[in-house]
């Protein structure tokens, strides 16, 4: 009375799903492969530890160096100045987007993130190196600064990471119910209180995913870096300085003919494979944090 | 018109320990020729009616007769929704609360609400019912107290005081509920609202929250919206029958308040036909 009907429609549709979900997977795979092998072929030549640890990085010098210090203080640099930038504006344009703004005022700004994040990186590159550490750090404000800085290149990084941060915290902070607004509003609530003290810890995953995601996109960031952050790998003491960032330094010397195999060539994967590690670690402190603090509703 | 005693059926007559309403209401809120507009469409109109102090008064009617529109004007949450506008007066102990130096966020804090399906913050027990003392800044001599007195009248503090650090969604639905009362009852209100508190609990949950309301009215005064006759019958004091009528000119229905009186009265002897149908169960 119910013999089945075969159904080969699903079946099919079952074997795209499987093959779309085995590509990403493959792909991860197979970047982590391509990384470690010749990483591999580096640490055999470069102890692990002067590596990590050593602070003089000058891979193509006679009496070459191989520490990635003054490398991850760039990158620490132009990523913490990045996130100053884009968590506060990026969580406020979110707030207002889904606490405050009328259906109106929604469909105006929402495009107009869409197109900041539409804006190619190399022109946020010219963007940091001509106007704002060109013009504005040097003429107008007079800073004591050279021709690149840590400083310019991270103000700009937030920026472009803005529509980011807001984008995805402003989809976890639409998904809490009304409900619960109505419940905080019933109670004498103001709107802010609710949204800060709600809306805020109930979306807190999300928003905490869209900063990850920012995080990993500033660390990982190389056009605008590469442009104007500086190209000389010190270690970096303040944001007027300039500074050579792991992602910087992979652009350069790729861009190079050095030999598949040869150390300067294993040197990318190495300093590539930091940079994996990072965002991986960054990654998983993140979901440890956010299943002990979320609400969830 | 009839006006017999045999109107409503034995099950819907009013049993309530409390339907002595005093034929003397003291009120406490006074609606006084109150529309409500979304947008262009009037959603009711012209309802007068008293709530009494320290009574519990039930808005009953079929779906979409404003009960709930009604409800929520009560305490301004239709501010919270676009486009809706009240015409006419609220009164809340002689002051209109849309009178034009009115704070609503005062408003609701004075006048609380509880919702048709429990809506707990995912915080802690504690911290819900702490929420609302914190954001209206509420000078409490000790949280605790407060927290374990508000638990204590929703009549919920035996089942958690052990578990107060933990969330409040591990609560069962009519836990739930009573944490919303008691939540509700934190800031001290006057008047408490409850939009059908109990549309989605089981009956014994439901005749939990009804025990409670009895309990509560020493306190406050209570209004509820509720699709559910005999539950009108049983908890309320004073019972206003809503129905919608067809307004003149295009399709929309409006709601109008059709009769109102002692619960007695309108289950056992109702004015309206409307009133009878409605209750004896030919309509709605």
């Amino acid at each position: 009375m119910f013999a089945g009907r075969a159904r080969p429609g699903e079946a099919v549709i079952k074997v795209v799903l499987r093959v779309a979900a085995a590509v990403a997977m493959v792909t991860t795979i197979g970047i982590v492969f391509a990384l470690i092998v010749p990483a591999i072929g580096f640490f055999r030549e470069v102890p692990i530890f002067d590596f990590l640890l050593g602070d003089r990085w000058a891979p193509r010098f006679a009496d070459a160096s191989f520490g990635v210090v003054p490398l991850v203080t760039a990158t620490l640099w132009t990523t913490a100045i990045a996130l100053l930038v884009s968590v506060p504006l990026g969580l406020g344009a979110a707030l207002l987007l889904s606490e405050y703004a009328t259906p109106g005022l929604r469909k105006t700004l929402k495009p107009i993130l869409e197109i900041l994040a539409g804006v190619p990186t190399v022109v946020y590159g010219f963007f940091a190196l001509q106007f704002v550490q060109s013009t504005v750090f040097r003429e107008w404000l007079r800073l004591d600064t050279g021709a690149f800085s840590v400083l310019a290149a991270g103000l700009v990084m937030g920026i472009m990471i803005i529509p980011t941060v807001a984008s995805i915290s402003e989809d976890a902070m639409s998904a809490v119910p009304m409900s619960l607004r109505q419940g905080s509003a019933a109670l004498g609530a103001n709107r802010m209180q609710t949204s800060l003290r709600v809306v805020f810890p109930a979306a807190l995953s999300g928003i905490m995913a869209a900063i990850v995601l920012g995080i990993s996109r500033a660390v990982g960031e190389t056009m605008i870096v590469a442009i104007a952050a500086g190209s000389q790998a010190r270690i970096v003491g303040g944001p007027l300085e300039q500074g050579q960032t792991m992602t910087g330094f992979i652009a350069s010397a790729a861009l190079g003919d050095s030999r598949v195999g040869s150390l300067e060539y294993n040197t990318l994967y190495a300093v590539g494979l930091l940079l994996f590690a990072i965002t991986l670690t960054v990654n998983f402190i993140s979901i440890r944090l956010v299943r002990r603090f979320r609400q969830a509703y | 018109m009839s006006s017999s005693a045999d109107a409503a059926p034995m099950h819907l007559r009013a049993t309530g320990q409390h339907q002595v309403a005093p034929e003397v209401m003291r009120p406490i809120m006074e609606v006084e020729n109150v529309d409500v507009y979304y947008g262009d469409f009037r959603a009711v109109s012209e309802v007068n009616l008293d709530f009494g102090l320290n009574e519990i008064t039930a808005l009953i009617g079929p779906s979409g007769c404003g009960k709930s529109t009604i409800l929520r004007s009560l305490n301004r949450m239709n501010d919270l929704i676009e486009g809706a506008r009240v015409e006419g007066e609220i009164r809340f102990h002689g002051e209109n609360i849309y009178g034009k130096d009115v704070d609503p966020i005062e408003v609701r804090r004075r006048i609380g609400m509880v919702f048709q399906k429990p809506n707990p913050f995912p915080k802690s027990i504690y911290d819900n019912i702490a929420y609302g003392p914190r954001v209206t800044g509420m000078k409490v001599q000790s949280m605790d107290d407060l927290v374990e007195d508000s638990l204590t009248r929703a009549a919920l503090w035996d089942e958690v005081k052990d578990k107060l650090k933990q969330s409040a969604l591990g609560l069962s639905g009519g836990q739930q509920q009573r944490l919303c009362i008691a939540r509700a009852i934190s800031v001290r209100p006057d008047v408490i609202l409850m939009d059908e508190p109990c549309a989605s609990l089981d009956p014994i949950a439901t005749m939990r929250i009804e025990d409670l309301m009895q309990e509560l009215r020493e306190h406050y005064t209570i209004v509820i919206v509720t699709h559910n006759m005999q539950q009108a019958a049983r908890v309320a004091d004073r019972t206003a029958f809503f129905t919608a009528q067809p307004s003149e000119g295009n399709g929309d229905r409006t709601g109008l308040l059709v009769e109102y009186g002692t619960t007695a009265q309108i289950f056992e002897d109702p004015q309206d036909k409307r009133t009878e149908d409605y209750i004896s169960g030919r309509f709605g």
